[in-house]
């Protein structure tokens, strides 16, 4: 019990965090930041590779196959098409040194 | 399950790592080492993850995280930025899914121990529902951005009444899996969580059908939100502080940003979940085209850009991307400040299909992002500006929006005031109101507006020659 109650204190607190790290963000940067967070959600997959692993008959595996497909198609999705976007939001002086270089 | 200390650190590390990198998603300038740092914390929570588990299980595992991620980077490198909205609607899918599967697992695995007590029994029909949900809901997103079908408010009667029989059903199945099959004796728990799953999938298809396609960022915002809290109940399913940490603030954050951009669209969210889009402003067509507008050909702007402005404001629109006349625009801006003027854009929130989305596009093109301005900083430049150009815009520039005399679905939303500059100037295929079906009376402002019909890119590609010429 005690340790679902520290569980529940820790999701607590995140909220407030998430709720704290989003409030100023300009417009500019909303879809990369929903890009992004959409990325970081597919921590799900950490709870795919702990399902998979647990022993089980087929069927279970095959779900648990799936659900690891799915968590690494979302990170590394996720991750690699925020990475496009930004990129193309370089500072222009960065730019003219890449011009340069 | 129990966590090592080396992993616990790991964990806490990774989650760290996700605070900064969200901080720096904050600004332009460091949004990129953001994404990386949020990335490489992704990387230390997987790498620790490893060794929580059994060895034995890493074949498997590596297959289907090679499989997910060849996938993923061919699908993201691969997509048109103006595609963007519906890939990340995919990927978030396809997150809420794993999170259903994982939870459906987990109940095998809990049942079989027998140590299915009252937080797993509760979280894990919950995890099935919600990330069941964000699933299918972010396929139907999808088909609807990529046009494939669901196109517009798919409605049928009684449709909230089946979405509750359709609730209940499932809360009963939920309840009947936790209770060992006491309601429904003929169903193994397992069966009805699997039934839950089912019923979830059905249930996040006829929640996200009667919306239409311009409401979808809102919705892609909301599943966003969903799926974080589907890996947040997971994580308390199998008692892992990653899952929770990470999954609670993107949860947060993405409920967030769906204010934000309900806010922008003047639309509450409950109006846009349960109603779908209310059909209003349906008689006020027929008024359209009966009035006098200044209709002008494309030499006739481009002779007032380079002659009369010294400086312009630039409001784009979806109409633009559709037209992909994107980098014709670039053009513009470079021909119109070869010859001094200065230019600047106005960018609504809700302009393309997610909020930032035109800046994005922009951006792509080469145009820097500080000459973006967002609505709050770009209605005061209005006053001393020569010119604003509309292109493949309307509802983000109707005054109508504002007029309390009138009631129209855009009332409320905040607008850009391109009135307020010396004159007017739109592009726009066709004098029809667009996605909210809104007369705007700026167009038959005959003194101020002119109304150039063209295509996007057709449009701009002549004012550009017409620029360069005067």
């Amino acid at each position: 019990m005690q340790e679902t109650l520290i569980q529940f204190a820790i999701f607590i607190m995140a909220g407030f965090l998430g709720f704290e790290l989003i409030s100023r963000v300009p417009n500019l940067l909303h879809t990369p930041l929903m890009s992004a967070t959409n990325a970081i959600h597919g921590i799900i997959l950490v709870g795919g590779m702990i399902t998979i692993a647990a022993d089980g008959p087929a069927w279970v595996k095959a779900v648990g196959f799936l659900a690891v497909f799915f968590g690494a198609l979302n990170v590394v999705g996720g991750f690699w098409v925020t990475n496009r976007m930004l990129s193309m939001f370089r500072p222009p002086k960065a730019r003219v040194k890449r011009r340069k270089g | 399950m129990e966590t090592g200390v080396a992993p616990f650190l790991a964990y806490l590390l990774a989650a760290a790592l996700f605070i900064i990198g969200i901080r720096r998603l904050r600004t332009p300038e460091t949004a990129r080492s953001g994404n990386t740092i949020a990335a490489f914390g992704m990387t230390v929570a997987l790498i620790a993850t490893l060794f929580v588990i059994e060895f034995e299980s890493l074949l498997l595992i590596g297959a289907a995280v090679v499989l997910g991620s060849v996938v993923g980077i061919l699908t993201a490198q691969r997509v048109q930025m103006t595609a963007m909205p519906q890939m990340v609607a995919a990927y978030n899918g396809v997150g809420g899914g794993a999170a259903a599967l994982i939870a459906l697992s987990e109940f095998y695995h809990l049942s079989e121990e027998g140590s299915l007590g009252v937080v797993a029994g509760t979280t894990i029909p919950l995890t099935v529902l919600v990330g069941s949900v964000s699933f299918m809901g972010s396929v139907v997103a999808f088909s609807k951005l990529q046009e494939l079908a669901f196109t517009g408010s798919v409605t049928f009667p009684l449709q909230q009444v089946v979405n509750a029989v359709l609730f209940l059903g499932i809360l009963v199945l939920a309840a009947n899996a936790f209770l060992e099959g006491e309601i429904l004796p003929f169903l193994s728990p397992v069966a009805s969580v699997i039934a839950v799953l089912f019923a979830s999938l059905v249930l996040g298809v006829l929640l996200v059908i009667p919306i239409g396609g311009a409401d979808m960022p809102i919705v892609i915002s909301l599943l966003n939100a969903f799926t974080g809290l589907a890996a947040a109940a997971s994580g308390f399913v199998l008692e892992n502080y990653i899952l929770i940490i990470a999954g609670t603030i993107v949860g947060a954050s993405g409920t967030i940003l769906t204010r934000l951009m309900s806010g922008a669209l003047g639309r509450p969210l409950g109006k846009i979940i349960f109603a779908g889009i209310a059909a209003s402003g349906g008689s006020k067509q027929e008024e359209l085209g009966e009035r006098p507008v200044n209709d002008v050909s494309a030499s006739a702007v481009g002779e007032y850009l380079s002659d009369e402005a010294n400086k312009v404001i630039i409001v784009p629109g979806y109409g633009l991307a559709v037209a992909q006349a994107q980098s014709v625009m670039k053009d513009l801006v470079e021909a119109l400040e070869k010859g001094g003027t200065e230019v600047l854009f106005g960018i609504h929130p809700v302009a393309g299909r997610m909020p930032g989305h035109m800046n994005v596009l922009m951006t792509e093109v080469g145009i820097s992002y500080e000459k973006l301005l967002d609505l709050e900083d770009v209605n005061p430049e209005f006053e001393d500006a020569d010119a604003a150009i509309i292109v493949g815009a309307n509802d983000v520039v109707n005054p109508a929006a504002n007029d309390p005399e009138k009631d129209t679905p855009i009332s409320g939303m905040p607008v850009l005031e391109v009135g307020n500059a010396e004159r007017v100037i739109f592009i726009k295929r066709s004098l029809s109101p667009g996605f909210a079906g809104v007369d705007n009376p700026l167009f038959y402002d005959t003194d101020k507006t002119m109304m150039l019909f063209a295509d996007a890119k057709q449009g701009l590609e002549e004012v550009v020659e017409a620029v360069k010429n005067g």
